[in-house]
């Protein structure tokens, strides 16, 4: 893509570095665990080893005894204040801490508040906890048969373990698709339960000030703004005014989507810094960030395709059993209960396709949040690219072909699809051809062709990709009723530099530079003299936060769109210094100068500081805009990857080959960062593909909860990537671009899937749920008598 | 994650190390690298009362050959080994394994000696010492002693040595002519405990018959195991590929493992058998190419 | 519980201290020393955020106790730039985009160090296998293997590879 701006003026589509590395390569940056406050205590906290279990008393008399532990909270001191239960952003109900019931191992019992972290740690030891131990639901079938027992008592005239049902299409006229179908395919589909693992866990340093009787939170958060708007929802009636409550969201170790929910850890903190009056830092260990923090997934989906014999694609009929653990503290938008699963038909152009939902309480612990993706869209990727191969496999038909001849044309666009979306923009065909001859497609499937003659086993696996991103619209978008609009604040100071504030908030995702990069395109003061600052809320102006590839579809619209309206206020000043009409000036990055007399021009940096000094009369002086940017649409960013494989025979193990990944997420504003964003997304799509799955057995027991077992990629593990990209901008986005923090991470999971069972395919091998590991492709291999032993 | 208060001491004598834990009995544990203890203690899984350190004990890191033996300084760390040259040219078993030990930082503080001491049948060099026949050297209050490798993982965690004693080397023959060794673990990512994992050393005469063979496996019995009935199908014998098939086959039959998230036991025997068919293999080309 | 008396050099700065022996090092840099750059990212040693340099060896900080350190050298991130600039690791970093969140990159920084003191020019193998003690969730580790080969180049004073010297001038 060229550039319109200079190199010195770096703004879209320049590589240039990033703006944030010099902190952090120098031990610099400013994480919360790094936050050390005067007469800071320590919170930790008492956790269950039951699933489920009735508490009958808790002795906190040994742990009190030891010098420096000042006190222990438990449900039922908060009990006394309301606080023992918060609401979730779905509306469900989950507790602070327990009066008299733990519904999920490793769930939070008690809080111990020491004058030291090493001192906390031993309070929590000392802490006596009578459990009564019950027979927990781990399976959400086993939840929702007609005689299990109900979970959730402590709400009214609850009568089973099912949180809500949700559908979408065409029930009727589906069903009758599928009936007169020439061939219908099934699936049974299987996502695991997975977690983030962000390297930083979540943690918390809360600050209230009684004489003030303000709270100043220091927070791992993705959504600094709606998590005061949610204090004060819940902590009103105490005494917390959202004035009154400053939420800081200081540098974040990776987010993925586990930082936007509450956890009773921060709401502890918060309570003990009111009721103490000192502040309070939480932080969790890795084990209880991988026990009891939010996990993702965890769909058990029934998938049925329909096609014709030529392998034209008509119908599609997915059915998931969702499993939400104890509550649903999943992130969705209000109105989307299962996020956007129903992207779930894909690139292909469905005549009808009807899906519905599930959800079911377990004694598992709450979430059903992001992993690196955009509400539930790796899920619906899955399915549909897992269908299609599974399709393409019982006609006898090359997959990609299949691909080619079912994917909506780039005519067809703005489309509309059977589930109610309209995809803003894509060339679906040119990423997959893109693909196919970089990676040299032909040709793997001749040298595969003689692989297996020799016995040799090698997969080729494709996934086409669409994801809807940049939540969203607000005419439909909203949680907890505040709409998913986001903004920038953009203040220039008199010598031309600026300082631009926003409601979204980095994990590393780069927007110190990025952001600064689109206002540097719109206005010409270079990137590096714009300084970017999120995640404050007494100074940033309200967003939803930074999740699901939000912030440039929405944020990123927010700053073009305030640096525009200064551009028109430049203009006018522009006028008024040359003496011109504004008709009569043009706009090139950094000045406007008259037409036919280029000579006469001004820069940005002179129109601002006339802005300062020589405003014209009846114009406000200054210059500084907001703007709120309430998208028309969802950017829809699509891909396509190929995956190649060999597998070892004897042992089952995978070695990725290679992988190459083209993305298309509209206009670029800094290849350098969404190429890295790509590699980033593709080991965390690598990572559910073949190795991470939280366990439990049916005791509720975790098996793998920490990282010796829960299984995250090194550099070992994760193949050198390749990437490429074609570039299709969003009509209705200012600046053409879509997003693309999660692209892969949805995209990678089914091209490695896929790539494994093709090259099992062969054996009559038609699917495998993932991760999938050399162990159970041995015990396919065995099954099939095709194992070798040496 | 914290671990509970001990008491401390760094002993600059065997000697004094010796004395600490005859007096404070079963209250004390050493330190040697830290990489298994430490983790458990801040788990609270293990919480002793003292922590005896010994690291601050001279002349125990050391890797030298000394008439018939290698002989190996219970403080020498898992990097020592790895980059030893000597090691590298004339005991590439060594490089097998040290390189699938955990990772870079934590083999630059494990010990050899812990690795041993520990009595923990998924560690990597019980099975490689197995192979190699080694003994253990041992410091206590009653002077020194030798136990063979055989006589020394008695059960889970547990080993021959006394409360008091100390281990302080690896003696290892040093094999004659012909001889190759070989390692390898079957890991579902670097740095993990093995599914399996095997340990051979095999000398071969110019005729290909099989003088010395030690077959050692990890993590398919609750002790480190020997793979005893493969190793007698060896020795003495023409190594041919259809007796190194015969030898894999008792050895997948003659291990214990249990089922856990790394696989079945079925999968478990499978891969024993994999591994002593290509480390026969590897160990027998390496003999033949003239290794040590 | 007795507490013992240390002496620590960290970043050449001499600290003598009096310390409880179950004081995790990490926690001594950071807390009792207040240099924060050190991570802390899990409690199994898997994570490799915690790593150091102690007496020039990489070592996770949180399994190390502070008494161990008793005498010896200790080396962070905050102790790798000089009044020449930026180390070659931490320019690396920077050049080849080798970071996003950051918070794993004090200890890549410092594991990377004493492997290229090891193999002053590994292969890209070589180098994944050296970071294999270090997670990072944000990169996919393509671009911290690119930065390692940008600082080995740098070090060893060989050619950088094409691929890197692309991305070194396409834009400051």
């Amino acid at each position: 893509m060229g550039c319109k701006t200079s190199r010195e003026i770096g703004g879209m589509g320049h590589p240039i570095k990033r703006k944030e590395d010099a902190r952090f390569i120098q031990g610099k940056g400013k994480y919360v665990d790094d936050i050390k406050l005067p007469g800071m205590l320590y919170l930790d906290i008492v956790r269950s080893p039951y699933a489920y279990a009735k508490i009958k008393n808790i002795n906190i008399d040994k742990a009190m005894a030891i010098p420096g532990v000042l006190a222990v909270i438990t449900g039922k001191d908060l009990e006394k204040y309301n606080l023992h239960w918060m609401p979730t952003l779905m509306s469900d109900t989950q507790m602070v801490l327990p009066t008299d019931t733990v519904m999920y191992q490793s769930q939070e019992v008690a809080a111990v508040i020491a004058t030291s972290r090493y001192v906390a740690a031993d309070g929590v030891e000392a802490v006596e906890v009578d459990y009564e131990p019950m027979k927990p639901i781990m399976r959400p079938k086993k939840a929702l048969e007609p005689d299990a027992p109900v979970l959730r008592s402590d709400k009214e005239g609850k009568k089973d373990n099912l949180i809500w049902h949700w559908e979408t299409g065409d029930r009727d006229g589906t069903e009758k698709v599928f009936q007169n179908a020439d061939v219908v395919v099934k699936e049974q589909i299987y996502i695991p339960r997975i977690h983030v693992v962000s390297i930083e866990t979540c943690g918390c340093v809360a600050d209230f000030d009684k004489v003030e009787g303000k709270l100043t939170l220091y927070m791992t958060t993705q959504a600094p703004h709606a998590i005061r708007t949610v204090l004060a929802l819940v902590a009103g009636h105490v005494g917390l005014s959202e004035e009154k409550i400053r939420v800081i969201s200081p540098d974040i170790g990776g987010g993925f989507g586990g930082k936007v929910p509450v956890y009773p850890g921060y709401v502890c903190a918060v309570a003990a810094s009111v009721l103490i009056g000192q502040p309070v830092k939480w932080i969790e260990d890795r084990t209880e960030n991988l026990q009891a923090d939010s996990f993702a997934r965890d769909y058990d989906m029934t998938c049925e395709l329909a096609a014709n014999k030529n392998g034209k694609i008509q119908a599609l009929r997915i059915k998931t059993l969702a499993d939400h653990g104890y509550t649903d503290a999943a992130a969705n938008p209000s109105k989307f209960p299962a996020g956007m699963f129903s992207i779930c038909t894909g690139s292909y152009d469905f005549d009808t396709a009807f899906t519905e939902m599930d959800a079911a309480y377990t004694n598992k612990p709450p979430g059903g949040v992001a992993y690196r993706c955009s509400f539930r869209v790796t899920e619906a990727a899955h399915a549909i690219e897992r269908m299609v191969d599974r399709l393409a496999l019982e006609i006898g038909k090359d997959p990609a072909q299949l691909r080619m001849e079912n994917f909506i044309k780039k005519d067809q666009f703005p489309y509309q699809s059977a589930l109610g979306w309209e995809y803003d923009s894509g060339d679906y065909h040119r990423a997959l051809e893109k693909a196919m001859d970089i990676i040299g497609y032909d040709d793997l499937r001749k040298e595969q062709a003689e692989k297996r003659k020799n016995g040799e086993l090698m997969g080729i696996g494709i996934c086409s990709f669409t994801e809807i991103v940049g939540a969203g619209p607000s005419k439909d978008f909203d949680i907890l009723g505040i709409k998913m609009f986001d903004s920038c604040e953009i203040r220039v100071h008199p010598t031309g530099k600026a300082i631009a504030r926003f409601g979204t908030k980095s994990q590393g995702q780069g927007h110190e530079t990025t952001y600064a990069q689109i206002i540097a395109e719109e206005l010409g003061i270079p990137a590096q003299h714009i300084q970017v600052e999120e995640g404050d809320t007494d100074t940033a102006p309200y967003g939803l936060g930074t999740y699901a590839s939000r912030s440039t579809p929405t944020a990123g619209a927010a700053a073009a769109k305030a640096a525009r309206k200064l551009r028109k206020k430049a203009r006018k000043i522009a006028a008024h210094l040359l003496e011109v009409s504004e008709e009569d000036l043009e706009w090139e990055p950094g000045k406007f100068s008259v037409k036919g007399a280029p000579e006469k021009a001004k820069t940005i940096q002179e129109i601002v500081f006339a802005s300062y000094t020589n405003h014209p009369q009846g114009m406000e002086a200054g210059f500084e805009a907001t703007h709120y940017y309430d998208p028309p649409n969802l950017t829809f960013p699509f891909g396509s990857y190929i995956c190649v494989v060999d597998i070892d025979r004897s042992t089952g193990e995978i070695k990725i080959r290679r992988f190459i990944a083209v993305d298309d997420c509209g206009n670029i504003i800094n290849p350098m960062i969404v190429e890295g964003q790509i590699h980033g997304g593709l080991t965390q799509g690598l990572a559910p593909a073949m190795y991470e799955e939280l366990i439990y057995d049916d005791e509720g027991n975790i098996l793998n909860g920490s990282l010796m077992d829960y299984l995250v990629p090194t550099a070992v593990e994760s193949p050198k990537w390749e990437t490429a990209k074609t570039i299709t901008p969003s009509p209705h986005h200012p600046i053409g671009a879509k997003g693309v923090g999660e692209s892969p991470t949805v995209g990678a999971p089914p091209a490695i899937a896929n790539a494994i069972i093709d090259a099992l395919s062969h054996l009559g091998v038609q699917h495998m749920d993932i991760p999938i590991t050399p162990y159970k492709v041995w015990k396919v291999l065995n099954e099939k008598g095709a194992a070798l032993e040496v | 994650m914290i671990p509970e208060t001990f008491e401390y001491d760094s002993p600059s004598t065997l000697e004094e190390a010796i004395q600490l834990l005859q007096k404070h009995g079963d209250e004390a544990k050493i330190l040697s690298g830290g990489h298994s203890l430490i983790p458990m203690m801040k788990l609270r899984l293990a919480t002793p009362e003292r922590l005896i350190d010994i690291n601050g004990i001279p002349n125990l890191n050391y890797i030298k050959e000394e008439k018939d033996f290698l002989k190996i300084g219970a403080l020498t760390r898992e990097a020592d080994i790895e980059h030893s040259d000597l090691l590298k040219k004339k005991y590439p078993i060594f490089s097998d394994v040290t390189k699938l030990i955990a990772d870079p930082q934590v083999r630059n503080l494990s010990t050899i000696g812990g690795n041993l001491a520990h009595g923990d049948a998924a560690n990597d060099h019980p099975a490689v010492m197995l192979a190699l026949n080694a003994s253990i050297i041992a410091h206590g209050p009653e002077g020194t002693r030798t136990i063979a490798i055989d006589d020394f993982f008695h059960g889970f965690y547990m080993t021959a040595l006394n409360h008091a004693e100390i281990l302080t080397e690896i003696r290892i023959p040093i094999p004659g002519k012909g001889t190759g060794g070989a390692y390898h673990k079957l890991e579902r990512k670097v740095g993990d405990y093995a599914t399996a994992g095997v340990a051979v050393q095999m000398t071969l005469d110019g005729k290909g018959v099989c003088r010395y063979i030690g077959i050692g496996l990890t993590n398919v019995n609750m002790t480190p195991l020997r793979a005893s009935r493969s190793e007698k199908a060896l020795l003495g014998e023409k190594v041919t590929p259809g007796l190194i098939q015969e030898a894999a086959l008792y050895a997948s039959e003659d291990c214990n493992p249990s089922e856990d998230l790394r696989g079945s036991e079925e999968y478990k025997r499978h891969i024993v058998k994999v591994l002593t068919n290509r480390m026969l293999h590897k160990a027998a080309e390496r003999a033949m190419n003239g290794g040590a | 519980m007795a507490t013992k008396p240390i002496k620590v050099t960290l970043n050449g700065t001499e600290h003598s201290l009096e310390v409880e022996p179950r004081l995790l090092l990490v926690h001594l840099i950071r807390e009792n020393l207040s240099m924060t750059g050190t991570h802390i990212g899990c409690d199994t040693s898997n994570c490799g955020a915690c790593t150091i340099l102690l007496n020039g060896k990489s070592v996770k900080s949180c399994t190390v106790l502070a008494v161990q350190a008793n005498g010896k050298e200790v080396t962070t991130i905050e102790g790798m730039a000089t009044a020449e600039g930026l180390h070659p690791l931490q320019e690396g970093f920077r050049e080849m985009h080798g970071l996003q969140c950051g918070f794993c990159t004090p200890g890549m920084i410092m594991r990377a160090t004493e492997l290229l003191k090891q193999n002053t020019n590994p292969t890209e193998d070589e180098i994944r296998w050296g970071i294999s003690g270090n997670l990072c969730r944000c990169t996919g580790y393509n671009n911290i293997v690119k930065a390692i080969q940008y600082a080995a180049s740098k070090l060893n004073g060989t050619e950088m590879p094409a691929e890197l010297k692309e991305e070194v001038s396409a834009e400051e």
